[in-house]
């Protein structure tokens, strides 16, 4: 993605007002025909009525306090990945390592629990998030040390570095953390009840988790707008070099960009521990921080538009369980539309950057 | 856009939508007619992934009717652990007029990374759903967390033990079959068959069920390896080794095709499975057809000779159809009773659709002579003339499981705690 164009500052009132418009709506209108009309393509060839489809996708997630609540909590995890990615996309990085980062700070927030199970809640929870977040912002460290100091892409590095921390979340849930007398890649022994996140009854919602990734990502908007650091990261995602000889220490500002954004994605793993899943498993990421990147991706790193998306996604596949049931289709449909918007946002972007 | 980063890009969504298109099932497609995606099922018609099959959204039970719904952990059509379910839970349909199944497979974190059972099952109670069925023991939490949120709503989780722990909320019960029995049956087997000597089992995770599974197949085969075969036990090789789950995850367990084919490249000559799917009597058929001398014993579905017809010793299979619809009638008329249920084969006629829990279908490539010899040895079990927990038997680390002159008792068994002296395999005690 080229950078400049992430905070290219329009000016809109050049133009008269019609036109103003089209300017404005042409590119969600472009992207979204272009993700309907391929994911309404993959839809007919089941044989399935894009209509019922669409409307499940988009509201099925609301039409039960349980979905809205199971929704949430995939929403508040997915919330705080993008959040960290606005810092690493504004610094000109692609940090796919977000995934990693999230299952080692799963992997880290089970220490406390582990080691101190005798802790006041409150006190285990904090200890839970603490190490979760410096697990992940030591993790994203390693992935931009690669970078900084070996030459290796943070692409790649982080990428090298899921596989790892996924291993590591799999060694531990067959060897040392196993169940008594088992060995079964199914999860750790599930957290006894007064350990998970305070939850409410009959909802799986437990409310800390959205509480806290909207003031996560409160906090990274006003960091972006309002601060100088802020700035300065934007300066290095344009161009490391002239941001360096202007006096921005760019390699700094690379390493805080990762590490904020694996301190984030390790809260997400806390998330995952303490509010979803309520024991260590394999794929305990399940693809949040994948979502993720597809959501900053989306907004172009915008703080403003992160939470309605992630909103909109986390709709898509909870909206999407029902899918099955009520149409015979299969569930990752939600997965074609979600990649297919962010697909022709990308496509939508480079036909309408083109001069002429 | 820098150049290089379209690549990037383009490698991201690849991954994206692969990882959104989800996987596919770990066993190859089996013969039996099944839906390739969960669909609701209707009562009269075979289920059809083209066609929608249920009014959409609505909360979809005509007036009498009862709606059962199931949570499985695989494919219903992975011709073993979840298709037996699947078609005992058909059988209920055709048996127990007025009752409609719907249904949610592949309930598991790779196949269906944000799915909860908790979450399946609301969404088979939002859909009408008054019985839920759940059949894998990772579900156990899962089921007494839903079960304890809908009062109103009876639960049945296979292969659980919840009620005999005293843990299940009061309208939970758990069913199992006395598959010990139907794996002694196949280590008999294959001892008759085995020319090497040498017998392997294709383990999926290591719990109590799965050790007790073990040592079950160990004990038959030992037996009839010292009693028809006339040869020293401890000339018997018998090896287990642990995927780490019920099927193939890839990156997640050990790959069921490899560990199969490093048996037979190790010169074991039956490959015996305790995994859902079929990779052990596929992987036996290759190496048959490339001229090998191996055979295999595949596990749970009536028909999983079907993946294999020629080196097939045989199957022993769950019926889960009969108990189910007995249990499903009596909670629609309003006598669920809760209890943990352990039902063996009838020994009248162990195959016998209609009565029995437990069956074993000889294969096309046990010889007629070991035939008999089976039937002798099955014979056994069935008047009660043999019970093969009867000590003394000793765990791998030399702690006695059954002293001698006793017979170990069912909760002895159900919580066995290692694999037995004489198989070699890890027991994760």
């Amino acid at each position: 993605m080229q950078s400049t164009e992430i905070n290219r500052p329009r000016e809109p009132q050049q133009q008269p007002a019609m036109h103003q418009w089209f300017e404005t709506l042409r590119l969600p209108l472009l992207t979204l025909t272009g993700a309907l009309a391929l994911t309404s393509l993959a839809l007919l060839s089941t044989g399935v009525s894009p209509l019922q489809a669409y409307r499940i996708l988009l509201f099925g997630a609301f039409s039960s306090p349980g979905r809205s609540s199971d929704m949430i909590m995939l929403a508040a995890p997915l919330l705080l990945c993008a959040t960290g990615l606005i810092l690493t996309f504004r610094t000109g990085l692609y940090n796919l390592g977000v995934e990693g980062q999230l299952a080692l700070g799963a992997v880290a927030a089970m220490l406390p629990l582990r080691l101190l199970p005798d802790l006041p809640a409150p006190l285990l929870w904090t200890l839970c998030f603490a190490c979760a977040a410096t697990g992940g912002a030591l993790w994203a460290l390693l992935a931009a040390g690669l970078r900084l100091y070996a030459g290796v892409s943070e692409i790649f590095a982080g990428l090298g570095l899921n596989f790892l921390a996924s291993g590591l979340a799999l060694y531990l849930v067959l060897g040392p953390w196993r169940r008594s007398g088992s060995a079964s890649m199914s999860g750790t022994e599930l957290l006894p009840r007064d350990l998970w996140l305070p939850t409410i009854n009959t909802l799986r919602l437990a409310p800390l988790a959205p509480i806290i990734a909207i003031a996560a990502l409160a906090i990274v908007w006003w960091v972006v707008r309002r601060t100088r650091w802020g700035l300065e990261l934007r300066a290095v995602g344009l161009n490391p070099g002239a941001a360096d000889r202007l006096g921005v220490p760019a390699h700094r500002r690379i390493a805080q960009a990762m590490a904020a954004c694996g301190f984030l994605a390790g809260m997400a793993g806390a998330i995952q521990i303490l509010g979803v899943f309520h024991q260590l498993i394999p794929n305990i990421s399940s693809g949040v921080g994948l979502l993720g990147l597809l959501v900053a991706l989306l907004v172009r790193a915008d703080p403003r538009w992160v939470l309605p998306v992630s909103v909109v996604f986390a709709s898509f596949t909870v909206g999407s369980v029902q899918l099955p049931l009520a149409l015979g289709v299969d569930s990752s449909i939600a997965g074609v539309l979600q990649g297919a918007l962010v697909l022709f946002a990308l496509l939508a972007r480079g036909l309408l950057a083109r001069p002429g | 856009m820098r150049p290089s980063h379209h690549w990037l890009l383009a490698l991201l969504f690849a991954a994206a939508l692969l990882a959104a298109c989800g996987q596919q099932p770990a066993a190859p497609p089996t013969t039996a007619p099944a839906a390739e995606q969960p669909t609701a099922a209707p009562a009269t018609a075979a289920p059809s992934p083209a066609a929608p099959v249920a009014t959409p959204a609505a909360t979809t039970s005509a007036p009498g009717e009862y709606v059962f719904g199931m949570v499985l952990v695989g494919p219903i059509n992975d011709g073993g652990w979840n298709q037996a379910h699947f078609e005992g839970a058909r059988y209920v349909e055709t048996k127990v007029p007025g009752t409609r199944l719907i249904y949610i497979d592949k309930v598991n974190p790779a196949d269906r990374p944000n799915v909860q059972v908790e979450q399946a099952i609301e969404e088979l109670i939002s859909q009408g759903a008054k019985f839920i069925i759940t059949n894998s023991a990772e579900f156990a939490d899962g089921t007494n967390i839903a079960a304890e949120a809908h009062p109103d709503v009876y639960f049945l989780h296979a292969s659980g033990d919840a009620v005999l722990r005293g843990v299940a909320p009061p309208n939970v019960t758990n069913l199992m079959g006395r598959m010990e029995y139907g794996k002694m049956m196949a280590g008999c087997a294959a001892a008759l068959q085995s020319e090497a000597g040498k017998i392997a089992y294709l383990g999926p995770l290591i719990d109590p069920e799965t050790r007790r599974l073990v040592n079950s197949t160990y004990l038959g085969a030992k037996y009839c390896w010292e009693t028809y075969r006339g040869k020293p036990a401890d000339s018997l090789a018998f090896k287990v080794t642990w995927i780490g789950f019920w099927f193939n995850i890839p990156g997640v367990t050990l790959d069921p095709t490899r560990v199969a084919t490093d048996f037979i490249n190790e010169g074991y000559d039956v490959i015996i499975s305790g995994i859902d799917t079929t990779e052990g009597i596929v992987e036996a058929n290759k190496a048959s057809q490339a001229g090998k001398t191996v055979w295999a014993a595949p596990y749970d579905y009536r028909e999983a000779c079907a993946q294999g017809e020629a080196v097939c010793l045989g199957v022993p299979f769950f019926n889960w159809g009969p108990r189910y619809a007995e249990i499903i009638a009596d909670a629609r008329a309003g006598k669920f009773t809760p209890q943990w249920e352990w039902i063996g084969p009838d020994w009248s006629d162990i195959n016998n659709p209609e009565t029995s829990m437990i069956g074993f279908v000889k294969g096309p490539a046990l010889t007629a002579e070991n035939a008999a010899t089976l039937d002798e040895f099955i014979g056994k079990l069935a008047d009660g003339s043999l019970n093969l927990f009867t000590g003394p038997l000793n765990y791998q680390d030399g702690t006695v499981f059954v002293p001698a002159g006793q017979v170990a008792d069912d909760k002895t068994i159900w919580y066995t705690e290692q694999l037995l002296e004489g198989i070699e395999g890890q027991s994760a005690p």
